[in-house]
């Protein structure tokens, strides 16, 4: 018996019970439509996490004190053995080959206030490298000077806080007040949209960091200073180079590192493999209701063969083989599985389409997603089908007939 | 589903020639099933010989069985069985699809010549439900008749039909036994037993008696002698 034939009375008997068949490929489609979507929303916030990270710049490098560990237990970040100092970017600038640019980065949180208005944006303090490093570009006036600006009462804002406390005025020349400290606005930033982890990267204010270092707090210290490796490829050269700085200004004798230094690279992956993680998850449960599914066809074509002993009977009274029949039923259930499958796909795309326009998500429908529940589907429906199908096979034809 | 054994048949040996018309009679109990389970090569002796068209079937595997069935047996069975929402000439092709020899064209060429030998290429595209239990009996037929078998075995195939419509269907069997079939009809009804050429009548397993029919009665005639029906005909 060929196959097409066999297709052909898999086709017939799966329209004749039209209802049961719609009702068993329900379920193989909601668990690939719900596969797909789900992988399309993990893959699309993993890809726009990429961009956006590439977008804050390939190159830069993140320096940080390594905290302390003692037996497994993170220690507060004040025990920490080492901190960085004003002397290791001075250092860092004059003696690295391997990156451009460095900076510090000391944030504090609070209002900026201009008359009524006020934006809650935190104050970075960093040096003028640090445009370089995150990309940004002034769009009016000019970024102040590490040497000239030194400790002096000047600030560079961002669009959003141009909105929020210049409505309608040119802010070039104007003063905020930041923890009552009058700060003067001596540049704009161009937009740059928001980052990696959804924030605005231009509610922003930069002052020189000695100014905060010198007027916000005595205690203040550097906590995070970023660097720029010379280009692409180099960032593994620098990290090295850097740490060569570091633990010699040091003397540094010890096995363990004094700070950790993540390359842009690095960062991405720290990220990815969060995102990853909840793909994984997302996929899981969506695979879950595809088994459901699969279940939901073991049962069906239980019934089925039950209901069809009688023909079976018959047809194995006129010359069906056992294998014939076997093939009969399972070729049933991979039809209504991958009949399923393709229907489930086709939701599936459609609902991460919609997903994407209505809800603004960012998703990717992956090819590989859909080769691999079309797959699936096949899969579930021999391994499904398999036991219904020989059960069908190994009938005695006298007491099939006999079935009543 | 006991564990006892049961020997339905026991010693029983008897030869059906070629172009025989042979009913099997006999009470229920007597071994008929098994009888005819056996001459279908559904199930095989547990001991002794059956030779189909000069074969030994008795050493057969279940698939060599099916091969068998599918080329050599047509079966007409008491309740048709034919399968329900399929056309009437797809019920008579379905044998056929278990013999990958014979092409799609082949297939329908020859469910139509059966069909037409039982009298239904009118109704060759009803289902069984749209027709009535002698038109259903008839597709019944053409279906056994299509793979052109060695022998065609009847199973009670009067057994659901009222005496006129037994008649009609004797009728067809008597004319397949002229054009040279062989035929092997099991039955309890004695007056059915009288248009065969031979009566092999079983009792407890044993063949009781095995005799000649002299005196062949022709279903045509015994139709025609029927009073005429007084209900509308169901054509």
């Amino acid at each position: 018996m060929s196959i097409f034939t066999l297709v052909k009375i898999a086709v017939r008997a799966l329209f004749r019970n039209r209802m049961r068949t719609f009702l068993s490929v329900l379920g193989i489609v909601i668990g690939v439509a719900a596969v797909i979507t789900m992988v399309a929303m993990g893959e699309g916030s993993k890809k726009s996490i990429k961009e956006q990270m590439t977008a804050m710049g390939t190159n830069a490098i993140t320096i940080m004190p390594n905290q302390s560990r003692r037996g497994g237990v993170q220690m507060d970040a004040s025990s920490s053995t080492e901190t960085l100092e004003e002397e290791d970017v001075i250092a860092l600038r004059k003696e690295a080959t391997y990156i451009d640019a460095v900076s510090p980065l000391i944030s504090v949180g609070g209002q900026a206030i201009v008359g009524n208005n006020n934006s809650p944006t935190s104050l970075s303090g960093v040096s003028a490298d640090y445009l370089k490093i995150r990309n940004y570009e002034i769009a009016d006036g000019v970024m102040f000077d590490d040497e000239a600006d030194r400790m002096a009462k000047v600030c560079v804002i961002g669009q959003t806080v141009v909105k929020n406390l210049f409505p309608d005025t040119d802010p070039i020349g104007k003063t905020i007040r930041y923890k009552s400290i009058p700060l003067k606005v001596i540049g704009t930033l161009k937009t740059k949209g928001s980052g990696d982890f959804g924030q605005d990267q231009d509610d922003v204010i930069f002052t020189p960091y000695q100014t905060v270092m010198k007027r916000f707090g005595s205690t203040i210290k550097i906590r995070q200073v970023l660097a720029n490796s010379i280009g692409e490829g180099y960032a593994e050269k620098a990290t090295e180079e850097i740490m060569g700085i570091l633990k010699e200004r040091r003397n540094w004798t010890k096995p363990t590192d004094p700070f950790r230094v993540f390359t842009q690279e690095e960062m991405i992956q720290m990220v990815t493999s969060t995102s990853d993680m909840l793909s994984l998850v997302l996929t899981a449960i969506a695979g879950i209701s595809l088994l459901v599914g699969g279940i939901g066809i073991m049962n069906i074509m239980y019934v089925s063969v039950t209901e069809r002993t009688k023909e079976i009977g018959l047809r194995m009274a006129i010359g069906a083989r056992g294998r014939d029949i076997l093939l009969q039923f399972l070729i049933e259930s991979i039809l209504i599985s991958l009949l399923g499958g393709a229907i489930g796909i086709g939701i599936g795309i459609a609902a991460s389409e919609i997903v994407k326009n209505v809800m603004n998500w960012p998703m990717s429908v992956s090819v590989t997603s859909i080769v691999v529940s079309f797959g699936v589907c096949f899969a579930t429906g021999v391994f499904f089908g398999w036991y219904p199908a020989r059960k069908a096979s190994r009938l005695d034809p006298i007491e099939a007939l006999r079935f009543e | 589903m006991g564990t006892e054994t049961v020997h339905a048949l026991r010693g029983v040996s008897f030869d059906i020639h070629n172009g025989e018309f042979v009913t099997i009679m006999g009470t229920s109990g007597s071994g008929k099933s098994t009888m005819l389970n056996i001459l279908g090569c559904m199930d095989r002796p547990t001991s002794g010989h059956y030779i189909l068209d000069g074969e030994h079937t008795e050493k057969l595997k279940r698939d060599a069985l099916a091969k068998i069935r599918s080329q050599k047996i047509g079966f007409v069975f008491q309740s048709y069985n034919l399968l329900s929402r399929t056309s009437a000439i797809e019920n008579v092709e379905l044998p056929l699809l278990y013999n990958p020899a014979i092409s799609a064209a082949e297939r329908h060429h020859r469910a139509v010549e059966a069909l037409k030998r039982v009298g239904l290429e009118g109704r060759m595209n009803h289902l069984p439900n749209q027709l009535s239990g002698g038109q259903q009996q008839r597709v019944a037929i053409a279906r056994a008749l299509v793979n052109d078998p060695v022998v065609i075995l009847a199973d009670e195939a009067t057994g659901n039909l009222d005496t006129r419509t037994s008649y009609e269907i004797m009728m067809i069997f008597q004319e397949l036994n002229r054009q040279g079939k062989t035929i092997a009809f099991v039955t309890h009804e004695p007056d059915i037993a009288t248009f065969s050429s031979r009566t092999i009548t079983l009792r407890d397993g044993l063949v009781k008696k095995d005799v000649i029919n002299t005196s062949v009665q022709d279903a045509k005639a015994a139709l025609e002698a029927l009073p005429p029906p007084e209900v509308f005909d169901e054509e």
